[in-house]
């Protein structure tokens, strides 16, 4: 049985329920026959990804929908071999070139421009063109980008790209300027509501109207979060009610004990047994910058007013140190530290 | 401006020569052609507003000399299209192809291919032209070799073609393209004569724009121009970009109603934008990503001093907005920056310290820090400021 996330994805424009205005410019840039490079980016969540997939149908009919996974191989100038996985149809590519790491360019280089120098071969082929879709484009390298630039001039005839991003702050000016910037914005609650309660019905489940303005309020403006939500809680209590706990993951739930014990006691040992749970978690392959975000969002609320300004511009410094430095455990902790000495000093402060 | 007038006439000229001759068939193919390579100049005098840098390559050519080239600039001022309209004017459609090379990023360009491809290249003896040939363009005795995106080569392949250069200077030229003229070695740098190409000013961008615009059969609302040209911050290919994909949305969405099948379609289309559709400065907002100033004059109301809690609240909820909006962070500050930065009623001594800020967020931001926490931080910085601590 598929998630709910994957059985109600919407297959093609018609049935995408909220930007309704994006996704007719979307058809029409698909109808006119003369489709240019995109850049979709957006908060996770939003509906990017989906939202191609049904452009692509648009553009070359059901075909794009027979996906196969190729495994290929790539040598670099050092002679080392780089296995990638390529998701493909007969009319477009998938590629995720982060995957490989800093060896980015050189799939980028090959595979762009083995795609580039062939024609398409179908010619029963709406266009003439292929698309290759290049996920988590910001987390391109620079020299990767860099080889973008000439191919997606160069090879347009045959060639249209379209880059899936969160934010365009990391891809280079020169290609935001050959691209046509498409932004999709996350759903506002009352549409994840609405989402929520058309799911709920080709489920069959009955309608909580609370409990679903609930979930869309939890979920941060996350409709992919949103849903796996609205499933678990269904999953787990044979009853709904309005009034049903929503189960945070237990990432989550393990941060949340963290904030509390960072309130708790400011001492070094809580320190020390701190540094247990953020060890744990870093362990289970969650994102730094998710912890230390999470945290700050947990610790906010707890903390007094005139320090809330301070938390934040801590919070933010060390979110930059871990993306520059390479040991994560170091700027978190200091991070906890830090937090520990101004809201202690703070509370000297008020003593006096 | 009498070269922008004798411009324009010459390619009205080119225009009627070319469309008659030319069979339906390549006319499909320019149809799909981003507008960018289309309008690309093909000659020298057609590169618009590099008035210095083309007066010089056009002494040059005249006397058939030419040094070792490095021209740098920011993105969209014409770089490459100016090397390949020289190129062009050089050697015409046929000598092209074996007297020039062209390396760009996305040809792997380590020391490897500097040693072998580029050094080939430049080794290999010249081929004489027929006379007839040499009548119609002045094919002087060299190659040329382009290194586009010169500043994306690593240090060890520009040291590799130092003496390269030297060497072999009597049959080839080096024409390097880069962004930043620092990435660049020194020892490179030198050995050749530096053409600085300035971001475009907006009289020149918004002619080429209109002119573009005209010859499509596009039409712009009044500012729609201004519009373009203020979004793309003198890169003119990104606002040729934008007046394609603005012109797609309005025009492709008259063809809706009266739709035939493939071939067809394209004609009805060129009809359609010609009868009334017009690309609207708001339409142009759009394509830019440009934040509406409704959304950032709440964020600038929010940073207004209260007491504290309040600012945090406030500020927190239009950032929370915004970044789930999907607003890019690079916009956002920018934005922000222009509003604040022009505001009188700012004492100085505040805009200094603001500014500061402005500059480590723009870095952590490059960096790739976590959008929601810079932004939240930079208003919130700001907001102290303004109050006054």
């Amino acid at each position: 049985m598929a998630l709910l996330v994957d059985k109600h994805r919407p297959r093609s424009l018609d049935q995408l329920t909220y930007h309704k205005d994006l996704s007719e410019r979307l058809r029409s840039l698909a109808q006119s026959g003369d489709f240019p490079h995109l850049l979709v980016y957006g908060p996770s969540g939003a509906g990017k990804k989906t939202r191609i997939v049904a452009t692509l149908k648009e553009l070359y009919g059901p075909g794009v929908e027979k996906i196969k996974i190729d495994s290929r191989v790539f040598q670099t100038t050092s002679n080392r071999k780089l296995e990638f996985n390529i998701v493909a149809s007969v009319y477009h590519l998938e590629i995720t070139p982060s995957d490989v790491g800093n060896y980015d360019r050189v799939v980028i280089q090959d595979l762009l421009k083995e795609v580039a120098q062939t024609q398409q071969v179908d010619s029963g082929a709406r266009q003439k063109f292929k698309v290759v879709v290049i996920n988590e484009a910001d987390h391109l390298t620079r020299d990767a980008q860099a080889a973008l630039r000439r191919t997606m001039e160069k090879y347009s005839p045959n060639l249209r790209l379209i880059l899936l991003a969160n934010s365009t702050a990391n891809i280079i000016a020169p290609i935001r300027s050959r691209t046509l910037l498409v932004r999709v914005a996350a759903p506002s609650e009352t549409e994840i509501c609405a989402v929520l309660e058309r799911s709920g019905k080709l489920e069959k489940w009955p309608v909580q109207r609370g409990l679903n303005e609930r979930i869309a309020k939890e979920s941060g403006r996350n409709l992919r979060r949103a849903l796996l939500m609205f499933e678990s809680v269904h999953a787990q209590n044979e009853k709904v009610t309005d009034t049903t706990p929503i189960p945070p993951p237990d990432w989550e739930a393990l941060i949340s004990q963290v904030a509390g014990e960072i309130m708790a006691e400011h001492t070094p040992a809580q320190i020390l047994k701190v540094r247990a749970k953020l060890y744990d978690l870093l362990t289970h392959c969650i994102p730094p910058t998710t912890i230390l975000k999470t945290l700050t969002f947990k610790l906010i609320p707890k903390t007094d007013d005139a320090l809330k300004a301070d938390v934040i511009k801590w919070s933010a410094f060390y979110e930059h140190r871990i993306r520059m430095g390479t040991k994560v455990i170091f700027h978190l902790e200091a991070f906890v530290a830090k937090y520990m000495r101004i809201s202690e000093e703070h509370m000297m402060m008020e003593d006096f | 401006m009498a070269s922008f007038f004798d411009l324009k006439a010459r390619k009205e000229a080119a225009a009627t020569n070319g469309s008659p001759s030319k069979a339906p068939p390549p006319k499909e193919t320019l149809r799909l052609q981003p507008w960018v390579e289309k309008y690309r100049p093909k000659n020298l005098s057609d590169v618009t507003a590099q008035d210095h840098t083309i007066t010089v390559l056009q002494r040059n050519l005249q006397s058939s000399n030419l040094p070792h080239m490095l021209f740098y600039g920011p993105p969209g001022t014409g770089k490459t299209s100016t090397v390949l309209a020289l190129a062009k004017e050089l050697y015409g459609p046929e000598l092209i192809k074996t007297r020039v090379l062209e390396l760009n990023a996305s040809d792997e360009r380590g020391i490897s291919i500097v040693r072998e491809k580029v050094k080939d290249f430049a080794r290999m003896q010249l081929s004489n032209p027929s006379a007839a040939y040499r009548a119609q363009y002045p094919c002087p005795p060299y190659k040329i070799i382009i290194l586009d995106e010169a500043d994306s080569m690593t240090q060890d392949a520009q040291s590799a073609l130092r003496r390269t250069m030297e060497t072999y200077s009597k049959i080839t030229r080096f024409c390097l393209i880069c962004n930043y003229v620092t990435r660049i070695i020194d020892p490179l740098a030198s050995r050749c004569s530096k053409f600085r190409f300035k971001s475009l000013d907006q009289g020149n961008a918004k002619k080429r724009v209109e002119d573009i615009a005209e010859k499509e059969g596009v039409k712009l609302e009044d500012g729609a121009a201004d519009a373009l040209i203020k979004c793309s911050e003198g890169d003119l290919r990104k606002a040729i970009t934008f007046l394609q994909s603005a012109a797609r949305l309005v025009g492709a969405l008259a063809v809706k109603g009266d739709q035939e099948d493939g071939q067809d379609e394209a004609d009805a289309m060129d009809v359609d934008v010609k009868d009334a559709k017009v690309v609207t400065v708001k339409s142009i907002e759009d394509i830019a990503g440009v934040i509406p100033d409704k959304t950032i004059e709440q964020l600038v109301k929010a940073m207004q001093p209260r007491s504290k809690g309040l600012v945090y609240e406030a500020v927190a909820k239009v950032v929370t907005d915004m970044v789930a909006d999907g607003w890019s962070g690079t916009q956002v500050v920018s934005q922000l920056y222009q509003s604040t930065i022009y505001n009188e009623e700012i004492p100085d001594v505040k805009k200094n310290k603001i500014t500061l800020l402005f500059s480590e967020a723009d870095k952590r931001l490059v960096d790739g820090s976590d959008e929601h926490l810079t932004i939240l931080d930079l208003s919130l910085k700001i907001s102290n400021v303004l109050a006054g601590a």
